[in-house]
């Protein structure tokens, strides 16, 4: 009832192969990005913006780009907190040292020191596959961190080897309000889904699917892997990059290495496949699950039982629970919160009516 | 006539609700009437952190409690507070940062993070937000210039202080600093910001001393340390400061310490690695270590009655009360003690005695902060925490250390609260560093006097 497709033609390519086919995801998404531009802003205060919108989107920012590299690409890797890392030390270095340079201009070139970084650690995949490249990938995370912490001139020889994010100023303004920065971070993230959406669909996104279903067959019908498989990674490394300079400029405020560890890494995995291996929605989704559910256990659990119960024990059972929500989610639904999305869009295709 | 028997049946039911609610909104305004003062606690009480988390703000919380409990609160202002898990991350104490912030119609006015990446993480945010950053002897070292930083504070002292007492007690036992020279010490630290930050200091004082510095990073969690203690032996070292986190590192330093045979009694422990938690795990292998601390462990006379007071009503924080009175409990204490003072002064210098003081306001009685021995024997804790005074440029406290061995079962004080040797010197530093920072970042330089 809500999904009915009756009565919408497509009558010429364009209209077939468009973003959003139907004419309701359409609206859906005008009125999403409506809401998110000029209505959330206001209506949010400082806590939401900065603690939980900003890295939300951020974080679903860098899932995306993971999911490029795995989901599409089936190139199973590890090292995306690395390359966050890359582009956070990028940007850095870019504004402290080119005098001037545009922030956006900035943010792009750390994306691009990411994806040349990406590209030199991708090179193992075209010899190793599954497991064992997210093993060699592995190692792209161990030795950036260790290179940005060994090297000084990367933090410009600060002796506790944190560095204070430079203010984000564009256009002479200094965006510094949680408000301000959420829009810039809008604005990016927002740009750069689409542009992964368009990639996704096309034919850049057809030659990573196949390399994924089958590499020989691919390489068969004529397309390069070492070309194909190497753009995964420089796009996806981009996008981390990105992600990561505006995690340490728009988030964290500080550029330090311990703050991309192995153990981001990981997380970024999990909201992948949380959210739903191969879509882009399902970074959002995950990245969501991810980042927030702990917060929202947390919140929870201190709500509800204030200081009756000893604190101890909530912080623990808030990570048990965590858990066994992810185990339970991955049993009833092993696609991801994407798929979920995509039944229940079925379902109220036909609601109230079963047939 | 459906509707009518089913608002018929459901009234008694509205109405019981409503005077509920009503009875809720008249308690809950009447308790408004009361004055409050909110505090925020970003505690980090599980992962490999979680002995010093769940000590230190189990310290902080009882405190509270024991002031409100004995004393009816601070000059008839009760304290409250709200809890955070920030599990000892960086990103999730900014997240903690924003939500504590604001309870209602107040405002969070000090922020404590434990532990010098969250530290970082939030500092900036601190002079818009009009909250004081009270670092417990970790962080940012330099922010003990009150010129640069005018909302942090260092008050149990900092790491370059902590260096130069320790390394001063190598030189007493080597018989002086003379003899120091040529002598090989090993810096060995967990690879981050904290297991970083006394070096600059440590550098310098070997070159003055003519000592041998090697710096020897362990990647976290630093539970692997074979290759490092085999090349502490090769490299033939006389001393090992040793700047671990969480009891799973610290604890198997020692132990591979032991099998290396590294002699025990040339370990000196860093402040946040010396715990009863971080010793006990590794047996017998533990005795002889030296630890810095700037809270002693003991049943002092505050501790006794927090014991009396707070657990005898079975309200108190620790999960297991054993705990009561080791080096986190402890020192959580002396952190509270501090907020609470910093909040009288706050009171009387802006008039507001029984009142609810502000962020600003509570920052100028945290810089106001003079506590004497006679302060601290009233508090009931002369000898768990050493004398300080700040001011507007000082925001360091006392730089004083006290430095204990652990004999096998618990820490023996070896020393009284002993200052560094040349605090002119520390003090250079710490003003140059801050100094390079304001200029970094266009910050302006606060004129004190």
């Amino acid at each position: 009832m809500f999904y009915r497709e009756a009565g919408q033609f497509r009558t010429s390519y364009a209209a077939d192969s468009q973003l959003l086919p139907l004419r309701q995801d359409r609206v859906g998404m005008a009125i999403i990005l409506l809401l998110a531009v000029a209505v959330v802003p206001f209506v949010a205060n400082d806590y939401w913006l900065s603690a939980i919108l900003i890295p939300w989107l951020i974080l679903a920012l860098v899932a995306t780009g993971q999911n490029i590299l795995m989901g599409y690409a089936g190139q199973l890797s590890l090292g995306s907190a690395g390359f966050m890392a890359v582009g956070a030390f990028a940007c850095y270095n870019l504004i402290l040292r080119i005098d001037g340079i545009p922030f956006l201009l900035a943010l792009f070139l750390s994306g691009i020191c990411a994806a040349l970084v990406g590209i030199v650690f991708g090179l193992p995949s075209l010899r190793i596959r599954g497991l064992y490249l997210a093993v060699a990938t592995l190692a792209s995370q161990f030795f950036i961190v260790w290179a940005l912490d060994k090297f000084g001139w990367f933090k410009n020889y600060d002796p506790a080897g944190v560095i204070t994010a430079q203010p984000i100023i564009m256009f002479g303004h200094n965006f510094a309000s949680p408000r301000e920065k959420y829009w810039v971070v809008l604005l990016i993230v927002a740009a750069l889904t689409l542009a992964a959406k368009n990639m996704a669909r096309g034919s850049t996104g057809r030659a990573w699917m196949a390399v994924r279903d089958m590499d020989v067959a691919a390489e068969v019908m004529g397309l390069s892997l070492l070309r194909t498989k190497l753009q995964a990674f420089a796009i996806s490394s981009f996008y981390c990059g990105v992600g990561g300079a505006l995690f340490a400029f728009a988030y964290l405020q500080t550029v330090e290495p311990s703050a991309f560890t192995i153990d981001l890494s990981f997380r970024i995995l999990f909201m992948v496949i949380i959210g739903g291996l191969g879509t882009i929605l399902g970074s959002f989704l995950g990245a969501g699950f991810i980042l927030l559910m702990p917060v929202f256990l947390n919140v929870f659990f201190h709500k509800a039982f204030g200081k009756a119960v000893d604190a101890t024990i909530t912080s623990a059972l808030e990570q048990v629970i965590f858990g066994v929500l992810i185990i339970v989610f991955l049993i009833f639904e092993p696609l991801g919160f994407a798929r979920l999305w995509q039944l229940t869009k079925e379902r109220l295709r036909l609601w109230p009516f079963r047939h | 006539m459906m509707i009518d028997t089913i608002l018929r049946r459901a009234m008694p039911g509205i109405f019981a609700l409503g005077a509920a609610f009503a009875v809720a909104t008249a308690s809950s305004a009447a308790m408004a009437q009361e004055q409050e003062q909110y505090f925020g606690i970003p505690s980090s009480r599980v992962g490999p952190y979680s002995a010093m988390g769940t000590g230190y703000y189990g310290g902080i919380i009882d405190y509270l409690n024991y002031v409100n409990m004995k004393h009816g609160g601070v000059n008839g202002v009760k304290l409250t507070y709200d809890e955070c898990e920030t599990e000892y991350n960086a990103a999730r104490t900014v997240e903690c940062y924003q939500r504590l912030l604001n309870k209602g119609d107040q405002k969070m006015v000090v922020f404590d993070t434990l532990g010098t990446p969250g530290a970082y993480a939030v500092i900036g945010r601190m002079a818009p937000d009009n909250v004081v950053l009270a670092q417990y002897g970790y962080g940012r070292t330099d922010a003990a210039d009150g010129r640069v930083w005018p909302w942090v504070f260092n008050a149990a002292g900092h790491y370059w202080g902590q260096i130069a007492v320790k390394m001063n007690f190598m030189a007493q036992k080597e018989g002086g600093i003379d003899k120091m020279k040529g002598k090989t010490i090993v810096h060995l630290h967990i690879d981050t910001a904290y297991g970083r930050e006394p070096i600059p200091a440590m550098r310098e004082i070997a070159k003055e001393w003519g000592v041998k510095l090697i710096e020897i990073a362990v990647p976290p969690p630093g539970l692997e340390q074979q290759s490092q203690w085999l090349q502490i032996r090769r490299e033939k070292a006389d001393w090992v400061t040793f700047w671990g986190a969480g009891s799973g590192m610290n604890s198997t330093a020692i132990t591979t310490a032991a099998r290396v045979g590294f002699p025990r009694e040339k370990m000196m422990y860093v402040t946040f690695g010396g715990a009863e938690e971080d010793m006990i795990p590794a047996g017998d292998a533990a005795k002889g270590t030296y630890v810095a601390a700037n809270a002693a462990p003991g049943k002092f006379p505050l501790i006794q009655d927090i014991e009396k007071v707070v657990y005898g009503a079975g309200k108190g924080n620790m999960q297991n009360p054993q705990r009561v009175g080791t080096v986190y409990y402890n020192r959580g204490v002396g952190a509270a003690v501090m907020w609470v003072e910093a909040m009288k002064n706050a009171q009387r210098i802006h008039n507001k005695v029984g009142k609810t003081v502000t962020g600003a306001e509570f920052r100028d009685g945290y810089e106001a902060l003079d506590v004497t021995d006679d302060k601290l024997k009233e508090i009931g804790i002369l000898g768990m925490s050493a004398p300080f005074k700040m001011s507007c440029a000082k925001h360091d406290g006392s730089e004083r250390f006290r430095m204990m061995q652990w004999d096998g079962k618990q820490f023996q004080l070896l020393t009284d609260w002993v200052p560094a040797p040349n605090p002119a010197f520390i003090r250079k530093l710490i003003e140059e560093s801050a100094e390079k920072y304001a200029k970094e970042n266009n910050l302006p330089i606060r004129q004190c006097s």
